[in-house]
């Protein structure tokens, strides 16, 4: 790894994980600390945000101290400071804008409001160092679904999105309905691992048209299914949804990737850790000749390493986001 | 010592900077819901025009609430934030002491009385002292006519401010022995802040920014495994 400059503290508090990390030269990790939120939010089946909100102003400070000092960074030695600004909960933004504009302000350096999305987009980036564009990227969570043709660093086309349920929400829902807990994705794959993933067919809506994906029906139909045949295996029932998700996202991202001319597929997101969709994107580039970016697991679930990197790319090219700027729940990816 | 205070507990955001000597400069604005965009301005230009860098700071005082929860999250984050950048220690002020801190010279009990929103109130009464206040109840968190009832049952000749009391002004408009505060003295100020923490710090009362978390006075609204969404 060679030594890169500008090492970047990024700040991620946009859901239910506390994060910061320091990145040099946006893609060399010094540190990337994760404090998860997912023991207090378990008991209510999901993330509420005024516990978030709660959580993440008393999880601020250590975390950013414990990525300061992992890093060996001197804190004269910061050279920009990155948030998430949004997409998000806004409760929970506000705490990460908050604590970025106080230490870019404290250490005279710029503070880089970054968008959550993006930041996803670049965590595949961090672990690869050479990166061919363009790439399809399949940038999958609880909160968004999207296909995004990445044609040139900070350049995105979005292709689809969902156009009900995000895919990491019909994993929970799912999982919520079998009784295996929250959050879901993680227990849908582990219990997938001993079931057969033929077992039953489940609907893959939208597969052959357009860009767009719908789960919600997929959803419901497991749901009827497990009314009709209580007894079914449930590591089968696992398996097949698990599949029916996997299959329409890495067809879809395939067929775009031929459409475009795209040299690599790349996931991103939380559900971007299910092994099944990691390994269905692994044979789909083996066979289509397709580089195969795939970030760690570590990198796919909110982290601020990949804040801090899209906080490097983005201060090159715009420069510093005024102190004014805001926390946007709703902020969307910027095309074009 | 030179204190910066940071007060975001209502719908007004503001910070001062100040010391021995009073108050050197102070912003204040009220828009509501817009501390975050506000507050990193405002500490710049405090400093500009107290002509002082945030390295000459003794230490950062924060209102902890009670108040509105999302503007507290802001003020709260901004200030530990900065005291533990600065390696400087902490003041912590209740916003009830805050806005009965600049009526110590009424004589009378003072009901403070902050809009909690859903109909509910953060309310605490107080006793003067020569130089300042003393708590005799509360904080606490609950309906309006709650404080009405305290008021009508301790006979005080008493002295109702905050901007809770101002949007239930009706309720205690025309009780004996009770009289609403100018509608200037509603809000907690900045200003106040640094000199109560200034006090304070003389003492050294101080709080390490770890130690310091919001006045919530109410348990998040949540039922377990009720639905809601992820992302
Ligand atoms: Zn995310």
């Amino acid at each position: 790894m060679t030594a890169a400059g500008d090492p970047i503290l990024g700040i991620e508090t946009s859901c239910d994980e506390t994060a910061a990390a320091v990145v040099a030269g946006g893609r060399q990790v010094l540190s990337s600390v994760v404090s998860s939120q997912i023991d207090l939010h378990a008991r209510y089946g999901g993330v509420v945000p005024e516990v978030a909100g709660r959580a993440h102003v008393e999880r601020m400070v250590p975390v950013v101290s414990q990525a300061l000092v992992e890093s060996a960074v001197d804190d004269s030695d910061i050279a920009a400071v990155g948030a998430t600004a949004g997409p998000g909960l806004v409760g929970a933004l506000l705490v990460g804008v908050s604590a970025a504009k106080a230490l870019a302000l404290v250490w005279d350096v710029p503070f880089v409001a970054v968008n959550h999305l993006e930041a996803h987009l670049h965590a595949a980036f961090l672990d690869e160092p050479s990166l061919e564009l363009p790439v399809v990227v399949v940038l999958v969570s609880g909160g968004h679904t999207m296909l995004v043709l990445m044609e040139e660093r900070l350049r995105y086309r979005i292709l689809g999105a969902t156009v009900d349920d995000a895919a990491g929400e019909a994993f929970d829902k799912v999982a919520r309905y079998m009784g295996l807990g929250y959050p879901g994705g993680p227990a849908i794959d582990q219990l997938s691992g001993q079931g057969d993933r033929e077992a039953v067919a489940f609907p893959r809506a939208m597969l052959h048209d357009g860009w767009n994906f719908s789960f919600s029906g997929l959803k419901t139909a497991v749901i009827n299914y497990l009314r009709r045949q209580p007894d079914a295996p449930a590591a089968d029932v696992a398996a097949s949804f698990q599949e029916a998700v996997a299959d329409v996202l890495v067809a879809k991202a395939r067929r775009a990737a031929a459409e475009h001319g795209a040299l690599g597929l790349c996931l991103a997101g939380g559900v971007a850790a299910n092994s099944r969709l990691r390994e269905m994107t692994l044979d789909a580039c083996t066979a289509d000749g397709l580089a195969a970016y795939l970030p760690s697991r570590a990198m796919c679930t909110d982290n601020a390493a990949m804040v801090a990197a899209a906080a490097w790319w983005r201060l090159k090219a715009d420069g510093p986001s005024p102190l004014t700027v805001g926390a946007d729940p709703s902020l969307g990816l910027p095309e074009g | 010592m030179l204190i910066l205070g940071i007060e975001s507990a209502t719908g007004r955001v503001g910070c001062a900077i100040g010391g021995h000597e009073g108050v050197r400069s102070s912003v204040q604005t009220t828009r509501d819901r817009h501390h975050a965009e506000l507050l990193a301005p405002q500490i710049q230009a405090a400093c500009s025009h107290a002509g002082v860098a945030l390295q000459d700071l003794g230490a950062v005082a924060v209102d902890v609430g009670p108040g509105l929860y999302t503007g507290l999250r802001v003020g709260v984050t901004t200030a530990v934030t900065m005291a533990h950048a600065l390696r400087v220690p902490m003041v912590a002020v209740s916003s009830l002491d805050l806005v009965a801190y600049p009526l110590r010279h009424t004589g009378r009990t003072i009901a403070v009385v902050i809009d909690a929103r859903r109909s509910e109130v953060f309310h605490a009464r107080y006793g003067c002292l020569p130089g300042g206040v003393q708590r005799l109840d509360g904080p606490e968190v609950g309906p309006p006519d709650h404080v009405v009832s305290q008021i009508l049952a301790t006979g005080d000749e008493t002295l109702v401010v905050g901007d809770g009391a101002e949007r239930y002004a009706s309720m205690f408009e025309g009780l004996r022995g009770v009289e609403l505060a100018d509608p200037g003295f509603a809000h907690p100020s900045a200003e106040s802040l640094v000199l109560l923490a200034h006090a304070l710090a003389l003492r050294e009362e101080f709080v390490r920014p770890d130690e310091i978390q919001p006045l919530y006075l109410r348990r998040p609204d949540a039922q377990p495994h009720q639905t809601a969404s992820s992302s």
